[in-house]
């Protein structure tokens, strides 16, 4: 089965229903992704399919077609990843850290699609994505923050 | 941070494990690997003194080694604070990893020989140890370039990372003297500085947390995370019922799914052997499982709290904490009612349970997130049957815990040896493993906190609270653990902590307990007893003063004149939020409550709407605490909001009920968590105070369920005396 992720592209010989999850973990290792419910309720697998956050413990392999898929390890390159992650230290917003990578996922799709998003559009964006440490008053600010740093028109988005 | 409860730890602290280790203090200064490396081209030895706390490299780097778990209450970065403090560190240069597991040297000096995270307690019991670290290791700095320089140790100076002898304009940082320094005698008695001169401790800003960046890139390493060639993945079937027994096993068809290497039998369980996660999940679906019942618990909730009401009403129960005559003035006379149900509640860390075990020869080296390294080491030498010195235990990240990862009956550890074990003899044998628990395993996997039902009467008369009791009925899960000596007169501290005794003075009192019994395990979970005493108590005497006529912070207050420092975070948060009552204003109203726990003191308000949809809203809650000297004031905060929402979750919508001894949630679909939409704004205020470091990780969580239940009540919701308080279960 072909796979492309964070711009590589792979071929891997699994079950077509084993999450998208276990192939990134278990086959190509990238452990960035974590596991935490397994039924798409808590977003700590979230990566993008075609830049767009999914839960990939909930998203069989065979269902991803040919999708590029980016995880938390192949952002880097995005304006919107480096502020979010600048602020997400600046802020110290992690606390066992265990979710962030799920958390950092979605808060760098919404400023992608959303440049300057309102706090009911960070509960609708980040809603999926339970943080059992609460981390949310810093998530929120950071997301805020980092929005302020990349709305800026220079930005090359 | 869970969850040794202070009432044990607090007298060790300040007397016998303070004294025990005064002296024993170790540091090693060392020269860095790839130093030692090239003189010894055969490889690395291991560490010069492996017993070290700091250790300094020739690219000086300081690294702090950590002997408390860092799972997201910020102790890599507390203690790291310490050292550095003392040591004039530059924070920039300073890195904290976790230290080996050895109780010899890295005991929870609040557990005595054990070495341990819980109790809120790694700040505290390490504060002077870690100070300790820093100015020893500073004195060696300074000796060594005394030496070198051949000047007065009088005359050097010591900032951020440089020593220097301003006289002769000789400098060097920390990396040029580690060598030299490290062959020195390690001084007794460090001189600690002056807490009027610290530069970090209790600065803002001063310094960020170490774990934030590798937690927001996702590089930070979990047991999860760990792997290795030839590693199996496992998962286990274990009994649907808590007290349930495997009879017969059937792995045919779990031996056919691809990817399924292996299966084998555990002591009580079923363990899937896979090439891959997937495969053992879909091998142990396919396994064909009998259990034998005959001893299993199935009774349902409701049924539970009926005989624990049964059991109240009967009386008779172990006095936890008396003064006055509380039966005489309770026997007549208008009194005040409630009974408050809490239901069993799962700890669900983002990070399900997992271990990791691999051999290095002929040693069984376990990498994960032990709580309580030096339990789990001896119950997974017990299991793999192997001498203790043959077994090591490596401590990782863990995506949090909240009181799960600290097994008194270490049965993870224990899983993840019988797991190791039982490849033994076969052709898979020493074959690493890697356990994982699914969160449908972690909800339905017991070591809840425990149910609980408390019965509270009171008694108001001209205007004051004139009598008090309660009776507890709850399961005790000390008993039978290696922490049984914590219980006193067959009181378990952890079922009465909060509620045995109180902060107001109240003429009359008395507090029961009786202890329940189910083959339903329970543990601490975040607060330990003080999760439900602190909502039954605050809610009870908000309901009192309400009574009496009196505000709820200034009557509070009125009976607050043996607890100072309690009624100083209560003025302290009633200042910050501007508090003018608990009357309702634009359909918001305001409850508050304070609670002590492990020797911290924490008062909250809430400003609280109710929605149409008949759910309450949490719009801001302020807070104060008073956790005596602040090292980190960011990480307190940051343990403050965390705490609320912990709190707030599990008050507003989570259970683990049971349905003829069937948990009856299956994942965050049921066992509903906070979400950040549902979160409120936060405001923390830190009360100066100069007395000794206690806790943050678990005193945020106490007062908000109660202040939330409070301002409900003013809202017209009623009194809540069950949780959680719109449980319907489904998210």
């Amino acid at each position: 089965m072909k796979l492309t992720v964070n711009g590589t592209p792979h071929d891997v010989e699994v079950p077509p229903d084993m999450p998208l999850l276990w192939v990134l973990r278990d086959v190509l290792g990238l452990y960035g992704t974590k596991f935490g419910c397994g039924v798409a309720q808590c977003g700590a697998c979230t990566v993008w399919r075609d830049g767009r956050p999914v839960r990939s413990c909930a998203l069989p392999v065979q269902a991803v077609g040919e999708a590029p898929i980016t995880t938390i390890e192949g952002i880097a390159g995005h304006p919107q990843a480096q502020a979010i992650q600048r602020e997400w230290a600046a802020r110290d917003v992690p606390q066992c850290g265990y979710c962030q990578s799920g958390q950092v996922m979605s808060a760098v799709a919404l400023l992608r699609m959303n440049p300057k998003p309102t706090d009911r559009d960070i509960d609708l964006a980040m809603n999926g994505n339970i943080c059992r440490c609460a981390t949310y008053v810093r998530i929120r600010a950071a997301i805020h923050a980092a929005a302020e740093q990349t709305a800026m028109p220079v930005s090359s988005a | 941070m869970s969850s040794l409860p202070h009432a044990w730890f607090r007298p060790r602290v300040s007397r016998r494990a303070l004294l025990q280790t005064s002296g024993a203090l170790i540091i090693g200064l060392h020269l860095p690997i790839r130093v030692r490396a090239a003189e010894a081209p055969q490889g690395p030895p291991p560490p010069a003194n492996p017993n070290a706390f700091v250790r300094i490299g020739a690219d000086g780097t300081v690294t702090v080694l950590s002997k408390h778990i860092e799972f997201g209450q910020g102790p890599f970065t507390g203690l790291a604070t310490l050292v550095a403090e003392e040591l004039d560190a530059d924070w920039s240069r300073v890195r904290c990893e976790h230290s080996p597991s050895d109780p010899k040297v890295y005991a929870n000096l609040a557990f005595g020989n054990l070495q341990g995270t819980g109790g809120s307690s790694a700040i505290a019991n390490s504060y002077e140890q870690m100070r300790r670290a820093g100015a020893a290791a500073r004195a060696m700095l300074v000796t060594a370039a005394a030496k070198r320089w051949g000047v007065a140790e009088s005359q050097i100076t010591v900032r951020e990372g440089v020593v220097e002898h301003a006289a002769s304009g000789r400098r060097a940082n920390f990396g040029e003297l580690a060598a030299d320094a490290a062959k020195l005698p390690v001084p007794k008695d460090p001189k600690l500085k002056d807490p009027a001169t610290f530069r970090l401790v209790g600065k803002d800003g001063s310094v960020r947390k170490l774990d934030s960046t590798d937690k927001a890139n996702g590089r930070a390493v979990f047991t999860i995370d760990q792997h290795a060639p030839q590693m199996l993945t496992v998962v286990v079937a274990r009994p649907p019922r808590f007290g349930g027994k495997l009879a017969e096993v059937n792995d045919s068809a779990a031996r056919a799914v691809p990817g399924v290497m292996e299966v084998r039998r555990l002591d009580n369980g079923v363990a899937v052997y896979a090439e891959h996660t997937w495969a053992a999940l879909k091998g142990r679906e396919a396994l064909q499982l009998t259990w034998d019942e005959s001893a299993a618990e199935k009774r349902s909730s409701d049924v539970i709290v009926a005989e624990y009401r049964a059991t109240i009403a009967r009386g008779s129960g172990l006095v936890a904490g008396e003064h006055g005559d509380a039966a005489s003035a309770l026997a007549s006379g208008s009194i005040v009612e409630a009974e408050y149900v809490f239901p069993y509640l799962a700890h669900a860390p983002m990070e399900p349970l997992d271990g990791f075990l691999t051999w290095e020869g002929d040693v069984a080296v376990a990498k994960f997130g032990s709580q309580i390294p030096t339990i789990d080491q001896q119950a997974l030498t017990q299991a793999l049957g192997i001498p203790p010195e043959k077994v090591r235990v490596e401590v990782v990240f863990a995506g949090g815990s909240f009181g799960r990862r600290a097994q008194a009956t270490s049965h993870l550890a224990a899983e993840l040896g019988q797991v190791a074990k039982a490849l033994a003899g076969g052709s898979l044998a020493r074959r690493p493993v890697k356990l994982l628990w699914t969160r449908e395993d972690d909800l339905h996997g017991g070591y809840y906190r425990p149910m609980v039902v408390h019965r509270m009467r009171g008694k108001v008369e001209g205007g004051r609270i004139v009598a008090w009791s309660s009776a507890i009925a709850t399961q005790s899960f000390l008993k039978g653990s290696p922490f049984e000596a914590m219980i006193q007169k067959g009181v378990d501290p952890t079922s009465v902590e909060g509620a045995s005794e109180l902060l107001y003075d109240i003429p009359a009192f008395r507090c029961e307990l009786h202890t329940m019994q189910s083959p339903v395990t329970t543990l601490w979970w975040r607060s330990v007893g003080h999760s439900h005493t602190g909502y039954a108590v605050e809610t009870f005497v908000d309901e009192l003063l309400q009574q009496a006529g009196q505000d709820p912070v200034a009557g509070r207050l009125a009976m607050m004149q043996k607890a100072p420092r309690a009624a100083g975070a209560l003025r302290a948060v009633a200042s910050l939020a501007q508090w003018n009552g608990p009357a309702v204003a634009n359909g918001r109203a305001r409850g508050v409550a304070v609670v002590e726990s492990f020797g911290s003191f924490v008062a909250q308000i809430a400003e609280v709407s109710l929605e149409r949809n008949g759910e309450p809203c949490v719009h801001k809650v302020w807070c104060a605490v008073d956790c005596g000297v602040a090292v980190n004031p960011d990480v307190i905060r940051a343990q403050m909001e965390g705490g609320i929402g912990y709190g707030l979750g599990h008050a507003l919508y989570a259970q683990v009920p049971l349905v003829d001894g069937l948990p009856a949630v299956r994942n965050f679909t049921d066992y509903r968590s906070l979400r950040i939409n549902e979160m409120p704004q936060v405001e923390v205020v830190i009360v100066p105070s100069t007395e000794r470091p206690s806790g943050v990780g678990e005193p945020g969580v106490p007062p908000i369920a109660p202040a939330v239940g409070n301002a409900l009540a003013r809202l017209g919701a009623g009194r809540l005396r069950q949780l959680p308080m719109f449980g319907n279960g489904k998210a």
